[in-house]
């Protein structure tokens, strides 16, 4: 029986000829990603090297990530004074992948690993953040874990106990129709598959819909995939993968493309056919109570939030620029722009994209995770309902648990900021 | 036997257990005063030591998805709560393991608020309904971890066995 992509990956980090699903390994890791809270995990890791005599040391620095995106600049002067500390610990262990706040090389981790060239396919990443499934866009096998476990993995060099996971295969036909896209699949897939469908899964994606897909939408389709529950989310690099990775990131060495077999031992298949989906709408308070777009529609809106590690891609940018282009966001309604990087933010610039937006009454903000997760910008108040390109509508997420957080596409975002309600782009706001 | 002191349903994500606002908090010995604290009652109740340590959360499935923030974890381990679920979403079990965090997984647990409770080898018992429920293994990949005490002493073990014996 042949591997699926993960088995294979995770044989060669093991350096097994094959393994599967329930297998007990100890990968090595070839990228290993924190945010802000590599406060924590730095607490962590000197906490396992008390009491032993020996000097704490990073098993390899240049595999080692740091970005800060969660809270930047600081909301708060814990925050700030955590992220000192950091900053401190990076000089002292010569972190070279290290992303401080800035306009030019700063944004969101699951934007800076792909477009740094940071990830390749093969790869074992690990991220303290759950939405480190994003980097399995690349063909790598990408997963998050928690602070402890990244101490672990920073002294030791590779991850303790993982199971392989079984896979689910999901096969994508059809082309989407105009101002449908990679958003309203996952969300429909999460719709299909429950939010513990994939529990201790991987969702493996195929078909002539994903071949055709850019990068900027698989990391959509890989980033969401942890709502089902998946460990991770993959799609096997193809020319695609390749091309972002020498024309986007900039990368010139080789790039070794690792396969699942065609006999590859799946746990089932899921077939979705997106040629007639229409927008999808994931509705309070979990990410799997997903509906089409007319079952919500006339919804009336106090934010609209439209950016993230999810959408805050150049492409979701322009097409949030395009809906608005000449037009008002509507009265009695806040929108909201955050780029997932500087680069990002730089081209939207040089577009116009960021103009459009701004006369049209959007907020732009700097690159970041923003409002989100409600830590540290554009809160609801009570009783208010956002409508957002981010990836989570739990109760309490936007920092307020009495709010109502409704998730969607970029062009469902940025057509419902004009009219104030929940709007179908395809019937002209 | 320990009592239900909190019922909960299906997906409870860890944006509940421990609200982002709070993420600038990291530290272990912090983060328990902001269990749960989107509900004002039961965060209080925590707060002023009025549930005793051994006390139950009973939850349905996908306890704990959502962000892998540690703190979800340290916050209920801090008040030495026990979490009786259906089922654990991923990052939740592997944090929850890692800190000691006791977690227990019965697929038809069938519990309510104020239930007594007993937590045995293979089984947890209702003692206020007087039904009893399997419960699941934890994979033999988290086990050693637990016997350890823990990720931090596992790792500690790992470091010293390797700089004896450099490979």
């Amino acid at each position: 029986m042949g591997m699926t992509v993960v088995e294979k990956i995770l044989a060669r980090a093991t350096g097994q000829r094959s393994v599967k699903a329930g297998d007990v390994l100890e990968p090595r890791v070839d990228l290993a990603m924190s945010h802000e809270n590599a406060a924590l995990v730095i607490n962590q890791f000197l906490e396992i090297y008390k009491g032993t005599g020996l000097e704490p040391k990073v098993w390899d620095a240049s595999r080692v990530a740091i970005i800060f995106d969660h809270r930047v600049p600081a909301e708060s002067s814990k925050t700030a004074t955590n992220q000192k500390k950091v900053r401190e610990f990076v000089a002292r262990h010569m972190i070279s992948k290290f992303h401080d706040i800035r306009g030019d090389r700063g944004g969101i981790c699951h934007q800076i690993l792909p477009e740094s060239g940071y990830v390749r396919p093969g790869h074992v990443v690990v991220g303290t953040d759950s939405h480190t499934t994003s980097h399995g866009a690349l063909g790598a096998f990408a997963f998050g874990i928690g602070a402890t476990e990244m101490a672990s993995v920073w002294t030791l060099g590779f991850a303790v106990n993982v199971e392989v996971p079984a896979t689910i295969k999901v096969n994508v036909t059809g082309d989407f129709l105009p101002m449908v896209g990679p958003k309203d699949l996952i969300l429909h897939l999460i719709g299909t598959l429950s939010a513990q469908g994939a529990n201790f899964r991987v969702i493996e994606f195929h078909g002539p819909t994903i071949a055709r897909m850019s990068t900027s939408g698989r990391l959509v389709i890989c980033n969401m995939s942890v709502e089902a529950g998946a460990t991770s989310g993959i799609v096997p690099a193809d020319a695609e993968t390749v091309h972002y990775l020498r024309e986007e990131a900039g990368v010139r060495d080789l790039i070794d493309v690792v396969l699942p077999d065609a006999d590859a031992a799946y746990e089932r298949t899921v077939s979705i056919d997106v040629s007639q989906l229409p927008p999808q709408i994931a509705c309070p308070h979990t990410v799997d109570n997903v509906k089409p777009i007319d079952q919500v529609a006339g919804k009336k809106i106090q934010q609209v939030v439209i950016g993230s590690c999810t959408n805050g891609r150049l492409d979701d940018i322009a097409a949030a620029a395009a809906m608005v282009r000449g037009k008002s966001v509507a009265s009695g309604t806040r929108m909201l722009v955050f780029p997932a990087s500087g680069r990002i933010y730089q081209r939207a610039l040089d577009q116009g994209y960021i103009a459009d937006l701004v006369r049209a009454g959007a907020v732009v903000m700097n690159p970041g995770c923003g409002p989100c997760l409600g830590v540290h910008e554009g809160a609801l108040g009570d009783g208010e309902v956002a409508l957002s390109t981010t990836n989570r509508n739990f109760k309490g997420r936007m920092g307020n648990p009495t709010a109502e957080v409704f998730l969607c596409s970029p062009a469902v975002a940025a057509a419902s900021a004009v009219a104030g309600e929940i709007t179908d782009p395809r019937k002209g706001a | 036997m320990a009592k239900v002191v909190y019922a909960v349903g299906d997906d409870i994500s860890t944006d509940v257990i421990y609200p982002g606002r709070f993420m600038a908090t990291v530290l272990p010995t912090e983060t328990p005063q902001f269990a749960f604290a989107d509900d004002a009652v039961f965060n209080n109740q925590l707060k002023n030591r009025q549930i005793p340590p051994g006390s139950v959360i009973a939850a349905g499935k996908n306890f704990g998805c959502g962000s892998s923030r540690e703190q979800a974890v340290s916050t209920l381990k801090g008040h030495e709560l026990i979490i009786v679920a259906r089922s654990v979403a991923r990052i939740f079990m592997q944090n929850a393991v890692n800190l000691g965090l006791r977690l227990i997984v019965v697929p038809d647990l069938e519990a309510s608020l104020g239930d007594e409770i007993e937590c045995e080898e293979d089984r947890v018992v209702n003692r206020t309904s007087g039904r009893n429920f399997a419960t699941e293994r934890l994979p033999s990949a988290r086990q050693a971890i637990v016997d350890a005490g823990g990720l931090i002493p596992y790792t500690r073990k790992r470091l010293v066995e390797r700089s004896a014996s450099p490979r």
